[in-house]
């Protein structure tokens, strides 16, 4: 029952995440509503001009670098947020086994869509 | 007239003779003026000796009566038949400790989660009395007041599902009581203690549920000691990547 | 000889279910679910924008399929849920004092919702400027 206090306690790496999923919460918290309401409400209902989100509008947006940040940020912050919470979201439920790999793959799903979007940005200049 | 009656549920665990905890159930005159506690002590002077729990103040200061009420980490002497009646009340020990006995529970885990955090002044240099008194303003103690205001009542490790997922976790109420001591103006432990914050097991095995401050009798706020310790700890592992020690 | 013999009680899996606050604990976190579909969406869409004009139209007419509007709306329900929840735990990571007394907590949060209520309307009249 008595859990050894003797030994010395080992730092966790757990801030470098925690940063990122503050960071991505605090970002979700003031624009995902908006960014949801215009993308995936307002726009496709006609509620407002096709126009906001035209190609040429986006593109050109998209491909100056203050554009290409404002995407990346945008799009990549969120996950960090939401991922760092599904990983001890699996905890939570009762999946205690392979908490390395779920850590590696949840974090890795983050890293790996953030890539994706950077190539991307990257190569539209 | 009858008699107004209530009925209470109560979680019965006998080592000596019970495998695994069962429900009984005790019928009681419902009094409006009275307390969980004493309508525990009601129950085991009239009706059953045998119930066992803790009990020692029956003013929410001593911090020994904390029992799951119909599910809710509560002080019996601080919640009332009233707040229940006329629904049936179920009575369980704390939820995530031990049962020891009825609603006793063991606490060796908790009390030693207490300790485990240096919860005295480690003053900066050691004075005599002679020296004469630590000076401390009103606002420096306000800082940490807030926090000195626990019990132990152990209410808090009930409500928290992390720690019930995982034991090692140092818990809400030894982390408020960290706060306290860090927070202190006397005190100059703050890097040592700062060693079990930046623990997995320290704060970082909190996910800010944040049921702990809820169910507080004393109205300490432990979510926000973990939330505040989190960002100090953020800043010390900068610090630290840039200047290992 | 000792007659002791603490019983431990396990945690059942769906701890979470048993008490409200836990529920819209997991609610909370839970919303990190369908918010990561939101990003992956808008990933494509980066996709689809940098594959030219076609692709583009193609990924904007997909989000007018009743399933997308639908799917969205669930998307800004948890996503105001996430907002709500995040300001309201705010005040907790806020240690701020001014002359000796902490500031409370209900500025903070209402700080929090103007700051929210200018950044929609400043992003929706950036992007109705065309």
């Amino acid at each position: 029952m008595s859990h050894s206090q003797h030994t010395e306690p080992k730092r966790s790496h757990e801030p470098i995440f925690w940063g990122l999923f503050g960071a991505g919460g605090m970002l979700t918290a003031f624009l995902t509503p908006v960014m949801v309401l215009v993308t995936g409400i307002l726009v496709p209902l006609g509620l407002m001009s096709p126009e906001a989100l035209s190609y040429e509008r986006i593109h050109d947006f998209a491909t100056t670098w203050y554009g290409a940040a404002v995407l990346f940020v945008l799009i990549a912050l969120p996950l960090w947020h939401t991922l760092h919470r599904i990983y001890h979201g699996l905890h939570d439920i009762g999946i205690h086994r392979g908490r390395d790999i779920q850590q590696v793959v949840s974090y890795g799903f983050a890293f790996a869509v953030s890539v994706f979007v950077f190539t991307l940005l990257l190569q539209m200049f | 007239m009858a008699e107004t009656l209530i009925d209470i549920d109560i979680l019965r665990y006998r080592p000596e003779e019970d495998d695994a905890p069962h429900l009984q159930t005790y019928q009681i005159p419902f009094d409006d003026e009275m307390s969980i506690l004493e309508a525990l002590q009601y129950i085991k002077d009239e009706l059953d000796s045998t119930v066992s729990f803790r009990w020692s103040c029956r003013m929410a200061i001593c911090g020994s009566c904390g029992m799951m009420v119909n599910g809710e980490p509560k002080l019996g002497c601080k919640v009332f038949l009233r707040d229940y009646f006329p629904n049936k009340i179920t009575l369980e020990p704390l939820a995530n400790f031990p049962i020891e006995r009825d609603l006793v529970v063991v606490m060796d885990d908790f009390i030693e989660k207490l300790e485990s955090i240096k919860p005295y002044i480690i003053p900066a240099q050691e004075k005599s009395i002679d020296d004469g008194e630590y000076i401390q303003t009103p606002e420096q103690m306000a800082k940490y007041k807030q926090f000195s205001m626990c019990i132990n009542c152990g209410l808090c490790y009930a409500a928290c599902p992390q720690y019930a997922l995982n034991k090692e976790f140092t818990g809400p109420a030894a982390l408020s009581l960290l706060a306290r001591y860090n927070r202190d103006s006397r005190d100059a432990g703050g890097a040592e203690r700062m060693k079990i914050v930046n623990a997995e097991e320290g704060v970082w095995g909190c996910t800010f549920v944040g049921y702990c401050s809820k169910v507080c009798p004393k109205g300490v706020d432990p979510a926000a000691a973990i939330q505040l310790f989190k960002v100090e700890s953020a800043k010390d592992y900068l610090i630290a990547m840039f200047k290992p020690d | 000889m000792s007659k002791r013999k603490p019983y431990e009680r396990e945690l059942p899996t769906d701890w979470w279910l048993k008490h409200a606050f836990y529920t819209k604990y997991m609610i909370r976190e839970g919303s990190s679910i369908l918010i990561t579909l939101y990003s992956l969406i808008l990933a494509w869409g980066v996709f689809r924008l940098s594959q030219g004009p076609e692709a583009w139209q193609a990924w904007l007419d997909c989000l007018t399929h009743p399933l997308s509007i639908l799917l969205h709306l669930a998307v800004l329900v948890l996503a105001l849920y996430h907002t709500i929840t995040w300001f309201s735990l705010a005040p907790k990571a806020a240690d701020l004092w001014i002359k000796g007394k902490k500031l409370e907590d209900k500025p903070i949060v209402i700080g929090h919702y103007v700051a929210l209520a200018i950044t929609t309307i400043v992003a929706l009249i950036i992007v109705a400027a065309y």
